[in-house]
């Protein structure tokens, strides 16, 4: 078993209202000094098996196609290490 | 002449979709998304919404839908297909269009008579307007900001692809004001606003929305 993560992150280029919206909420509730904030998403896949190489063509291949729009957001794959997640040794 | 409204779970704008086809003269036909079928219509709408509680995006899984395999290779062979609010999310979703759509840039929900111009008269949905004209139906998004590269909103100008734009105000943060796009064959539209909301003058602003019914009804007939 393997677990991977993909986040999904809106472009640099892209407007992020909801980013906006928790940076203009900050300051208000007394915490300074953050400059921007983006707001993305992260899905977290628990893997059959290894993440052995071609199962991690076909997760990004499920990142590209459903879980970020191309168009608008960039994903980055990664598989969970034990260290990180202990339930997986 | 047979119009197909796409129904999705969480479709809110069919019934309206189907009534503003019938005003215009034309049969409308329900049609499911869980059916790998469009019953012969000679045209498809896809209406406002929250298809799929616009989980994960807008119109990202209704992409993903029965029905959209059968409607994403007709509109590629010709059919003439009009997607509104959450529809035009869903074409862009499915790539047919370019561009996507965001958040409003002022993070609101907007809900309001909208003067927009018709930039480009001769799509499949738009032959009964007249290029320039400007007319005024109804908007309602959350997620409305249309977006897109430099180079694709230059090929879309170029192109003559921009079909509508906002005028008096960007109400939501659409770049270079853009309301609507077609395709390169100029059967596909994407709407942000609602034609279908104004379509008789009991409710609504009037009845300048017929006109994108009734020009997909024309360019049937003349086919």
């Amino acid at each position: 078993m393997a677990r991977v993560v993909v986040d999904v992150m809106p472009k640099p280029e892209i407007l992020d209202p909801q980013g906006k919206a928790v940076q203009g909420a900050l300051p208000r509730l007394g915490f300074q000094g953050v400059s921007e904030v983006r707001q993305g998403k992260r899905f977290e896949l628990e893997l059959e098996g290894d993440a052995t190489e071609a199962r991690l063509a076909q997760v990004h291949e499920m990142a590209a196609t459903l879980l970020s729009n191309p168009v608008i957001e960039d994903y980055d794959v990664r598989v969970l290490s034990t260290e990180e997640d202990p339930s997986l040794g | 002449m047979r119009i197909g409204v796409v129904t999705f779970p969480g479709s809110l704008d069919d019934i309206d979709a189907q009534r503003a086809v019938r005003i215009a003269g034309g049969e409308p036909v329900a049609l499911w998304h869980g059916d790998h079928d469009l019953r012969g219509v000679d045209a498809v709408v896809l209406p406002g919404g929250f298809s799929y509680g616009d989980y994960l995006r807008c119109g990202a899984i209704a992409r993903f839908a029965p029905v959209m395999t059968e409607v994403v290779a007709a509109a590629k062979g010709g059919l003439p297909v009009l997607g509104i609010c959450n529809g035009f999310q869903i074409l862009c979703e499915s790539h047919l269009l370019p561009g996507a759509l965001i958040r409003n840039d002022h993070r609101k929900f907007g809900c309001l008579d909208q003067v927009v111009r018709i930039e480009n008269a001769e799509t499949a949905w738009t032959t009964t307007y007249d290029a320039g004209q400007e007319i005024t139906i109804v908007l309602k998004n959350g997620e409305g900001s249309f977006v897109a590269d430099e180079h694709t909103l230059d090929l879309l100008e170029g192109e003559g692809r921009i079909v509508a734009r906002y005028v008096g105000g960007n109400p939501n943060g659409s770049q270079r004001a853009i309301a609507g796009v077609t395709n390169e064959a100029g059967n596909v539209v994407g709407l942000m606003p609602h034609p279908e909301h104004a379509v008789e003058d009991l409710c609504g602003p009037g009845t300048d929305g017929l006109g994108f019914f009734s020009s997909a009804l024309a360019a049937l007939q003349r086919s």
